[in-house]
């Protein structure tokens, strides 16, 4: 078990900075996720902690100690890779075993440890077939327990799930978290996908363009977003944001934050509005409602309006971020935020 | 049978008839007439006082002993340049397979070889290889090496002709194996480099695994190539000195005026001996090659 840390790390590639003087502590046993949109570094973070694309300056810490020169097979990390990179021309056995083969471990250890992990994830019956005759969730698991033999420190992840269909994906999703809670080692998971961030983060780590825009743990990161760019990347639909050119205010509210009906309800900010689409989701309804401010996305349990009915929208006081120039989100404490709810207030609009 | 019917049934053998015309006019039919051939005593001057005569020209055959020195020459050959080849044709491989401005420009080179006429190169290294003007033994003199007399002694003469085989053909197979390391998977390099693989592991239980498909392509056209080999010989050596590099196909072609019988006869057991080693690399090597 490690943490990792990240001290100043710049990355090159051709003259063109793609993460600059980034710094970022992992803390040991969490499993952190690394989100962002495709581009914005996050797999390139990931391939400097492994030691694949080493940084350009600045220093990789794996349990305090500087490994930003060492090879990658001598980290103590393992990675599962986006295509699982299983060697083709290995039986599933043989792909466990190399790694333990390479560091030399005993043959009785390595038989023992080969068939408890494959037990493990399941493949105890396929340990001498080669990949090419295994499902893409068989695979995976290959992949899986081919880092996991190594007892490794810390397990890094490149979007693992994505080649999985939808079913087995949530499925796998729940493994990896029963994994990581038995295992109780660091993870780092890179993925473009907010939900898979959300549902298995301990702690998310949010990029883009190369810069980190917020630490936090799921919650923290849904109700108290940093700043525009996370309050739109995480949630689904994302944040409704909205500039009031008269007041000279950016506002926002989550889709569920609204309440609809067909009269007019208490709120700080009511307006109403014309559906424009209808999104049936079984649980829960998803509407596109055309105001006289903005065009909204907003969630319903209630599923009984229908497309060109007009509706009337009422949004209470405690659910509305807003965000300066910045695109920060102004604080609840501060004493700008109480402007802006005074700038907001008991006004109809529509 | 309604008309649609039968057109059905027809059509398809109308289709490959073209194709089935060529393969028996230009294949079966000459290895069926080379297989008469053998069997008999041809008269050149008057096809109809040819004599058949059973076995006795590989009866002939098998009791001379040129015949056992010959294809012992062809099966050194083979061996030689076959290995040779393929080991230098990895290295060389393994070494370019970088996709630079370098590399393109060293692989063009290594390849330039191939599009030239054997002719012109086995003319090319001729003259180099003279033993007393050549640039060859220039060199070694300059050196202070010991000269070589190359073509012109029958313990030399066989290494000469492989060398200039292995210079003439490498290029084409380096593009092979080079295409071949091309279409490895990065990611599986780096899981080794994650599973701490040593780069000589790497190469042997990665590397060569990947590419030995085209290893054993490689190998097979290669093989039957060498043991047809005729040109290099026919210009350098004609199977001289002392018969040293006589070579099979090179053998037929000497008899092909005296004695067609023969000649032909010795054609048969060329392609007997090619048909067996295929067979005989499939049946070892075939469960070795992975394909994807």
């Amino acid at each position: 078990m490690a943490s990792i840390e990240l001290k100043n790390i710049t990355k090159t590639f051709e003259k063109h900075d793609v993460i600059k003087d980034l710094n970022l502590t992992i803390e040991d046993g969490k499993f952190t996720v690394l989100v962002g949109p495709s581009g914005c570094g996050k797999t390139t973070l990931l391939r400097m902690i492994a030691g694949l694309d080493p940084q350009t300056s600045g220093q990789v810490l794996v349990g305090g100690k500087d490994v930003s020169k060492t090879a990658p097979g001598q980290r103590g990390i393992a990675m599962v890779f986006q295509n699982y990179a299983i060697y083709p021309t290995m039986s599933v056995r043989e792909n466990i075993e190399f790694g333990l083969k390479n560091n030399k471990v005993p043959k009785a250890e390595r038989i023992e440890l080969v068939e408890s992990i494959s037990e493990t994830v399941g493949l105890k019956d396929y340990l001498d077939r080669k990949p090419s005759t295994l499902s893409g969730g068989q695979r995976q698991r290959v992949a899986l327990a081919r880092a996991m033999v190594k007892k490794p420190s810390v397990f890094l992840m490149d979007e693992p799930l994505s080649n999985l269909d939808a079913k087995l994906r949530v499925q796998m999703r729940i493994e990896l978290i029963e994994l990581h809670k038995k295992l109780g080692t660091t993870f780092v998971y890179v993925t473009h996908d907010q939900v898979e961030a959300m549902s298995m983060a301990d702690k998310i780590v949010l990029m883009n363009k190369g810069v980190i825009q917020q630490e936090a743990p799921p919650e923290v990161m849904y109700h108290t977003p940093s700043n525009q760019f996370t309050a739109q990347f995480i949630g689904v639909p994302p944040m409704n944001i909205t500039y009031v050119r008269e007041k000279q205010l950016t506002f926002g509210f989550r889709p569920e934050s609204a309440a609809i009906g067909r009269s007019p309800q208490q709120g700080l900010v009511q307006t109403s509005g014309e559906i424009i689409t209808r999104e049936m989701l079984g649980s829960e309804t998803i509407y596109q409602i055309k105001t006289p401010l903005d065009t909204f996305m907003i969630k319903s349990i209630d599923d009984q309006y229908r497309v060109n009915e007009t509706v009337y929208v009422s949004l209470p006081e405690e659910k509305i971020h807003f965000f300066d120039d910045q695109e920060k989100r102004i604080a609840q404490d501060s004493s700008l935020y109480l402007d802006k709810i005074q700038a907001l207030r008991g006004q109809y609009y529509g | 049978m309604g008309k649609k019917r039968v057109s059905s049934v027809i059509r398809p053998y109308l289709m490959i008839l073209p194709a089935m015309i060529g393969i028996g006019v230009f294949v079966i039919y000459p290895i069926f007439y080379l297989a008469y051939l053998s069997l008999h005593k041809y008269n050149l001057m008057n096809p109809a006082k040819s004599k058949f005569i059973g076995l006795d020209n590989y009866a002939d055959l098998f009791a001379r002993d040129e015949f056992y020195k010959v294809l012992g020459n062809t099966a050194l050959y083979t061996f030689a340049t076959v290995l040779i080849t393929l080991v230098l044709s990895v290295a060389i491989a393994v070494w370019v397979s970088k996709n630079t401005k370098f590399n393109q420009f060293i692989q063009a080179g290594i390849f330039t070889p191939h599009i030239v006429s054997i002719v012109s190169i086995a003319l090319v290294w001729m003259w180099m290889m003279e033993p007393s003007l050549g640039f060859l033994n220039y060199i070694l003199k300059s050196v202070g090496l010991p000269t070589s007399q190359w073509l012109q002694s029958s313990s030399t003469a066989m290494a000469s002709i492989i060398f200039v085989s292995v210079w003439q053909g490498i290029g084409y197979y380096v593009l092979i194996i080079v295409a071949a390391l091309q279409g490895v998977s990065p990611s599986i390099y780096e899981a080794a480099s994650l599973d701490n693989a040593s780069k000589w592991k790497i190469f042997y239980k990665i590397t060569l695994p990947m590419i030995s498909p085209q290893l054993f392509f490689i190998l097979i056209i290669m093989t039957i190539g060498s043991f047809k080999v005729f040109d290099t010989v026919r210009m350098m050596t004609l199977g001289g000195p002392n018969n040293s590099t006589n070579t099979l196909v090179y053998y037929i072609y000497q008899n092909r005026t005296t004695n067609i019988g023969y000649a032909s006869a010795t054609g048969m057991v060329l392609m007997l001996v090619i048909g067996i080693l295929t067979f005989v690399y499939f049946r070892m090597l075939a469960n070795k090659v992975h394909y994807q």
